[in-house]
């Protein structure tokens, strides 16, 4: 499964049970956003047992794509599985601030520091 | 006579420098100004980039002229102030949209100014009530569980809980009424000047 758009793009990797955020997510608004959490929702139901958000190279993120992440951060709290990681890039201030934000929704979230 | 909420500092255009980008509502789709929104985003974040060093005098150890979070922190505000301009401005009023910032020494103040119709203007104060009377960390967190439960909401309402929560900003904003607008009637329209004020 991949979203593949101007300026950004997001991708399931069913081997590697691994969601990848790359480029700028700059959608005008949470119906924009719709088939980036429609993919997140997918590659959750997918996997049998980890599944871990790679954002190392997101560039930036507008609070519309941030509310898609902590929904579905919460999403995936509330149906207990899979496991959830998180792979960030600690050069990015906002990177480490985003993970903060996902771990108070989350506690068992895995923070992973690229 | 203009309503104040929060701490709202007024431009000091004699004392700092500044940069003022305005748009106008009428002459391109929300799509296309979307795009143009970004890049403008970036051109502020690389004006700071440029001049504060003039501010400071110095460049910081890695060649940065400002750190980086603030930077970030730069196009992140300014990307959010012009998102919420253009979705909120009342297009009927045919009034430009303006962002501005003013470098003072140790920080970055952001205004924008967009029109906004008589039924937004009341929800809007109402929001910034909220906003400024409770904590903002836990309605922040309260913010992103209740969007999680309502799969209708189409607005996230975290843009400036992520600014003063993220990144220390200070807001405030300003309620007024404008003569320079082109509304059709030759009425004031009504316009908000929103303050966002952080610390380099």
């Amino acid at each position: 499964m991949e979203i593949n758009q101007e300026g950004y793009c997001v991708s399931f990797n069913e081997i590697k049970q691994e969601i990848t955020c790359q480029g700028s997510l700059m959608l005008a608004g949470t119906e924009e956003y719709l088939p980036i959490l429609e993919l997140l929702k997918q590659a959750s139901e997918q996997v049998s047992d980890s599944l871990t958000l790679n954002i190392c190279n997101l560039d930036f993120i507008n609070s519309s794509g941030i509310n898609t992440m902590t929904k579905f951060v919460i999403l995936v709290r509330n149906q207990k599985t899979p496991q959830l990681s998180i792979h960030y890039a600690a050069e990015q201030a906002w990177q480490m601030k985003l993970v903060s934000n996902l771990q108070r929704l989350m506690p068992d979230l895995l923070a992973v520091e690229q | 006579m203009a309503e104040i909420f929060g701490d709202f500092i007024e431009p000091q255009k004699d004392e700092v420098e500044y940069l003022i980008v305005g748009f106008s509502s009428a002459s391109l789709p929300l799509k296309q100004r979307w795009k143009n929104k970004g890049l403008s985003a970036d051109f502020i974040a690389g004006y700071l980039q440029t001049f504060f060093v003039g501010r400071r005098g110095n460049a910081l150890r890695n060649g940065e002229t400002i750190p980086a979070h603030s930077h970030n922190a730069t196009k992140y505000i300014a990307n959010e102030l012009l998102e919420n301009a253009m979705k909120f401005s009342d297009e009927s009023a045919r009034y430009s949209t303006r962002i501005s910032f003013y470098l003072h020494e140790e920080r970055l103040i952001f205004y924008v100014t967009n029109s906004i119709s008589a039924v937004n203007r009341e929800k809007f104060q109402i929001y910034i009530r909220k906003l400024l009377s409770c904590d903002a960390n836990a309605l922040y967190i309260e913010q992103m569980e209740a969007n999680a439960l309502d799969p209708e909401s189409t607005a996230s309402g975290l843009g400036f809980l992520s600014m003063n929560c993220d990144y220390s900003a200070k807001l405030a904003w300003k309620f007024d009424a404008s003569l320079d607008g082109d509304s059709t009637d030759g009425k004031p329209v009504s316009v908000v000047t929103t303050m966002v004020c952080v610390d380099v």
